[in-house]
């Protein structure tokens, strides 16, 4: 493949939740809740955050770090399981606020938490094709969970965005292959005017996530001939620290692979955004000529895998704030607050 | 007007979204929002499309207690001028910062953010907000 990454970047909310903080809230054990999942803290969209001004933000740094003429943007795909909207696309709010449009393609992606990376997909092909100059994808989510529910441990805010293109002075990771594994599998959903998502418990782990994660990952190095020790970092969809590592180690990764993209631990799960931000923070530290395998998950279900290798223009070009060193800034809440800004209150 | 009807929402879009504004190229002047005749020049004025820059520093502020209809959840929060690089100066609120940090000087940058989304099944109107940085 010619494309690759030109540009990324990721918007992380400023506000924080410590997991001790949640379980305080429901007289649960929060210290051995934070060990089991490896989450010790969540970043909390505030109440005029949604996951349109994330997906701005994230896609700003994408055009602005890099260098990147927005008017050659040629798609925008915007892919969440929170679009902000029923009907009427994120995807054109986007484009207008990061003055990209009018002259592109746009559409809103749902396919859980690998939306963001079915866009990524799609503008490898626009860009291959040569029918766009350039192609932005973005993941992006204010993940819900249901009050008292397991997965409010971990539902996190985030967006991270990712433009392909195909010059190769500006490529800093070039895409050598990209392979999709997909079957009906209904672990966790969320019904037509449903506040919260519902899920499966125990069943969103073998079956699920692990099922499609390792498939993926097996199925692209099947298909490169690849070994895994080729690879120099790994990021896994990451809805806790724990299902990362274990796929890993069932795939026979060294666990250093996925310290540099594990945003989890303190961030949470940012759904759509999951597996683009950890993509992110590896292009931070990445060095030239290393290999990077980022295989994402969405549930219902679906795993896109990715090969890429850096160039030594990523020397040069990365994102002006790391996204680590970004997450530092940060504001405590306690549960109160939260319910306030994620308007968990009725007459909110 | 942050809510309302969807036209008069539409229209201020490039001013929201992009600090849109115009440039008096006879007297180098920017505007924010966006004159119709540039008051210095009058009709020797010609004024051109320009986008505001991203940032700025904070020249006065103040902190609401009492928010408006629509805001009242908000308070209290901080409201500031603020002089932008090419010295146009507009309101705005400011948000993710810190308390201490909020003084006469302090150095802004441009986030997008929702301005009001009281009207649940209405349009959402989003736009400009600051933030302090470094």
């Amino acid at each position: 493949m010619k494309a690759g990454i030109v540009g990324y970047g990721a918007e992380v909310p400023i506000l924080r939740i410590k997991t001790e903080e949640i379980a305080r809230a429901w007289k649960k054990d929060g210290v051995k809740i934070a060990t089991g999942l490896g989450v010790k803290e969540k970043a909390v969209a505030s109440f005029d955050e949604d996951s349109c001004t994330l997906a701005v933000g994230a896609a700003r740094k994408a055009v602005l770090d890099f260098g990147l003429n927005a008017q050659k943007i040629g798609a925008v795909y915007v892919g969440s399981e929170s679009h902000p909207y029923a009907v009427k696309p994120t995807a054109s709010i986007v484009s207008d606020a990061i003055e990209a449009g009018p002259e592109l393609m746009a559409a809103d992606l749902e396919f859980a938490c690998k939306a963001g990376t079915a866009g990524v997909q799609m503008n490898l092909g626009f860009v291959e094709a040569r029918m766009i100059e350039y192609g932005l994808a973005i993941g992006t989510d204010t993940a819900q969970g249901r009050p008292n529910d397991a997965l409010e441990f971990t539902a996190g805010s985030g967006a991270g965005a990712i433009i392909v293109g195909d010059k190769r002075n500006e490529i800093i990771a070039t895409c050598e292959d990209t392979y999709s594994f997909t079957t009906d599998t209904p672990d966790f959903w969320r019904r037509p005017k449903e506040d919260f998502p519902m899920h499966a418990g125990r069943f969103t782990g073998e079956p699920a996530y692990f099922k499609h994660v390792l498939s993926a990952s097996r199925g692209i190095l099947e298909k490169t001939s690849y070994k895994t020790k080729d690879f120099d970092h790994v990021v896994f969809h990451q809805p806790n620290a724990k299902f990362p590592l274990k796929a890993g180690k069932i795939l026979g990764f060294e666990r250093e692979k996925f310290e540099a993209g594990l945003m989890c631990p303190t961030i949470g799960n940012t759904y759509s955004g999951a597996t683009m931000v950890g993509l992110c923070a590896v292009l931070d530290v990445a060095k030239p000529g290393e290999r990077i395998l980022a295989v994402s998950y969405g549930s219902g279900a679906g795993s896109d895998a990715f090969i890429f290798k850096t160039t030594k223009n990523i020397e040069k070009k990365r994102g002006k704030i790391a996204v680590k060193e970004m997450i530092k800034e940060k504001q405590y809440i306690d549960y109160a607050e939260y319910i306030k800004h994620r308007k968990k209150l009725k007459s909110l | 007007m942050t809510t309302g009807f969807p036209p008069l929402l539409w229209r201020r879009f490039p001013e929201r979204y992009t600090l849109a504004g115009n440039k008096c190229e006879t007297c180098g002047t920017s505007y924010f929002p966006a004159r119709k005749v540039c008051p210095n020049c009058r009709r020797r004025g010609k004024l051109v499309d320009e986008s505001m820059p991203r940032k700025g520093k904070i020249v006065s502020w103040t902190q609401c207690f009492v928010g408006p209809t629509g805001f009242e959840h908000e308070t209290p929060y901080f409201v500031a001028i603020i002089e932008l690089e090419n010295k146009v100066r507009l309101l705005a609120q400011l948000v993710d910062s810190d308390e201490k940090k909020v003084k006469t000087g302090a150095c802004v940058e441009k986030v997008f953010r929702k301005i009001n989304d009281a009207d649940k099944s209405g349009p959402i109107a989003y736009g400009y907000k600051f933030k302090i940085v470094g």
